[in-house]
């Protein structure tokens, strides 16, 4: 009998072009590339220079999102960074004969939307791009990672990158989430837990029933911001509902290529018996809206809970980083999270901004009205998860609750367009990073659930939506 | 890639250590959408400074870079290297160099030869004895050679391989051409296409 492996293990394994040997790296074969504007432009040069086609368009998409307007799509951008890099994708997409969604396509999106929307991302396959939230596709039971600019150029030159193998670690939530608690909980809570460098070195795979329960949607949250936890990749076991919410899409297989597929993808769950590296056990029952406080995603608490004082921390350098992370977040320890006014609250990013995320929202917001004094923009991931939106009515639910719907793009979840924060405003983000100025210079963010976000919304104060009853 | 085996050309005495890729590239370069036309970037601040060692005529055409101690630390902004190629060094001798910026140079052709303090002293003064003067390194006796001052260098020996052979990363896997075909040819029809478009 075969060795029992791991899901990680299965997918490398079928990629495997040339094993590695003494200390060399294993030659794994990718199946699909996804490229933005912001990090092909050089590898585009690259293979120019060298002289070297691309060798396997039909594995290669790109689409246009870091960088885009979510506002006014159908002007020139003003800024002229962000005008060059879209215009540089559009003329090497147009040279290497790349199929590109540009702004205002139907596809068009962030990256890590439109790949699963499409049907392209599916079990079993290796998916990179040159962004670290590429991890977002292991919900699929894909080994999926953001690599760097000269690999990006590697992989259009060959279809192949040079990679050692990874550490495995299963982190297993079983039970059950309580009404108002979300996939988004899940992941701040194992990164709280874990630390935000304490899947380094690992490929994170989530498991137990917790997991089995949630949607594609929530698995994709999650498997998101596996990198948070520094991890190479996260990923999560195909089943029925993946299988569901693949088929009939545009680019899911059909006919006997589906049957061969889900025959395939059934196999791909870890064995019984199989180690993992390194296991780490967390109990949804107990789980409840989380919500950082600080400056790396690794700093988030109960919204119910306090501030912590940096006091709290026995490792100095924690203790160092939480007093710096207070200090920027202009917050006092011992401040109830529930009492933090905020001034923006960011529904978008490729966390948080599928259909059933801007549903979530609506639910919530529908038929009331913003805080006052707060801004509140809503981002859709994909212009085709605004138009299922529009189809849904939600648009109408959530411009008269007082926000923002505009036009899909990364937005401000890195603020590289013109949506930012302004320094010292405070936002309760759907998105992934709470770094210092990732939102706009001297902003402040908080990463929280699309239920906190809406909620925060509706009261003004960092809030869950348990506190919008009586 | 080319294959380097040696150069001779202008030497630059940089008196200066703990050289990070911020001072040889500053940040503001980064935004740029091409691999080449960094040569301007190089250093870009202290160029401001007449006074600064690459602005004086004797050393225009220079190809090897001799540097303090701990050159390339910092961000790994492969730029880094990118702008020296572009400027036209070959070749950096220092005592001492980050990680990160020394597998970045033999990705991109850039000898990175480490010296002894002590040598990298008297190539100093040699150097700026004779502004303009030429040296010799060569990767094959992993030496330098400036008129009766020979210097040895160390440079890893894998490194040292793909700059003999010319090979960069990509030369390198297509090595594997052969078995990257035959993997295609067992792959599966259910596996993603991103070609031709099917809408829905
Ligand atoms: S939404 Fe944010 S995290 Fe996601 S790809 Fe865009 S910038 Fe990166």
């Amino acid at each position: 009998m075969n060795k029992p492996r791991t899901l990680a293990e299965k997918v490398w394994d079928d990629h495997l072009v040339v094993k590695g040997e003494d200390g060399t790296p294993d030659l794994i074969y990718i199946d699909l590339h996804l490229v933005h504007e912001v990090t092909s432009p050089q590898a585009f040069d690259g293979l120019r220079q060298a002289g070297r086609p691309l060798r396997r368009l039909d594995l290669t998409i790109a689409t246009e999102d870091h960088n885009t307007p979510t506002l006014a799509i159908d002007k020139p951008i003003a800024d002229e960074t962000s005008r060059v890099q879209i215009q540089t994708l559009r003329n090497n997409a147009e040279e290497f004969g790349v199929r590109l969604h540009s702004l205002g396509d139907l596809e068009q999106g962030i990256v890590h939307v439109v790949g699963p929307q499409l049907g392209l991302t599916m079990p079993g396959i290796t998916v990179v791009c040159g962004d670290s939230h590429t991890s977002t596709h292991g919900a699929f039971g894909a080994m999926a990672f953001g690599i760097g600019t000269s690999e990006v150029e590697h992989v259009m030159a060959t279809q192949t990158l040079p990679l050692k193998a990874f550490k495995t670690m299963a982190i297993n939530v079983e039970g059950t989430l309580k009404p108002g608690v979300s996939a988004k909980d899940i992941i701040l809570a194992v990164i709280a837990k874990i630390g935000a460098n304490g899947g380094q070195g690992y490929v994170l795979e989530f498991r137990g029933s917790a997991i089995r329960a949630l949607s594609m949607e929530g698995r994709m949250t999650i498997c998101n911001m596996a990198i948070e936890a520094g991890a190479r990749a996260g990923m999560v076991a195909p089943d029925q509902t993946t299988f569901d919410y693949l088929e009939g899409r545009p680019h899911a297989p059909v006919g006997a290529d589906w049957d061969e597929a889900v025959a395939y993808w059934k196999t791909l769950p870890t064995d019984e018996g199989a180690t993992y590296d390194a296991e780490v056990n967390l109990d949804a029952n107990e789980l409840e809206p989380f919500v950082t406080w600080g400056t790396n995603p690794g700093q988030g608490v109960s919204l119910s809970d306090v501030v912590p004082s940096p006091a709290d921390f026995s490792d100095p350098n924690e203790r160092a980083a939480a007093e710096r992370a207070l200090e920027y977040m202009d917050l006092t320890p011992g401040t109830k999270l529930k009492d933090v006014p905020v001034d923006a609250v960011f529904m978008g990013s490729c966390t948080n901004s599928r259909i059933e995320d801007i549903r979530v929202f609506a639910a919530i917001v529908d038929g009331k009205k913003k805080a006052d004094g707060v801004r509140v923009m809503v981002v859709p991931g994909s212009a085709r998860v605004r138009l299922e939106a529009e189809a849904e009515g939600l648009d109408k639910i959530i411009e008269a609750f007082g926000a923002e719907w505009r036009f899909a793009g990364c937005s401000m979840c890195l603020g590289m367009n013109p949506d930012q924060l302004a320094p010292g405003e405070r936002c309760a983000s759907t998105s992934n990073r709470n770094f210092e100025g990732r939102q706009g210079k001297g902003g402040r963010t908080h990463l929280v659930s699309p239920q906190v976000a809406a909620a925060t919304a509706i009261r003004g104060t960092l809030s869950s939506p348990s506190d919008l009853e009586g | 890639m080319e294959k380097f085996t040696s150069v001779t050309g202008v030497g630059v005495p940089l008196r200066r250590s703990g050289v990070d890729t911020d001072q040889i590239i500053p940040a503001v370069f980064l935004k740029r959408v091409t691999k080449t036309g960094f040569d301007d970037a190089l250093f870009a601040n202290w160029r401001q400074d007449p006074e600064f060692i690459l602005n004086q005529p004797e050393y225009s055409g220079a190809r090897v870079l001799v540097a303090g101690p701990d050159f390339g630390t910092g961000s790994s902004r492969e730029h880094a290297v990118w702008a020296l190629r572009d400027y036209g060094f070959d070749a950096v001798l220092a005592p001492k160099f980050a990680d990160i910026f020394r597998g970045n140079s033999g990705k991109q052709g850039l000898l990175t030869g480490v010296i002894s303090e002590e040598d990298c002293e008297k190539l100093w003064a040699a150097l700026e004895a004779q502004p303009g003067v030429e040296l010799s390194v060569d990767l094959v006796e992993k030496k330098a050679t400036l008129g009766d001052l020979v210097v040895p260098f160390e440079v890893d020996d894998y490194i040292r391989w793909r700059l003999l052979e010319g090979l960069d990363d990509i030369a390198l896997t297509l090595r594997n051409e052969q078995a990257i075909t035959d993997f295609e040819a067992k792959r599966e029809g259910w596996r993603p296409k991103t070609l031709p478009v099917r809408h829905a």
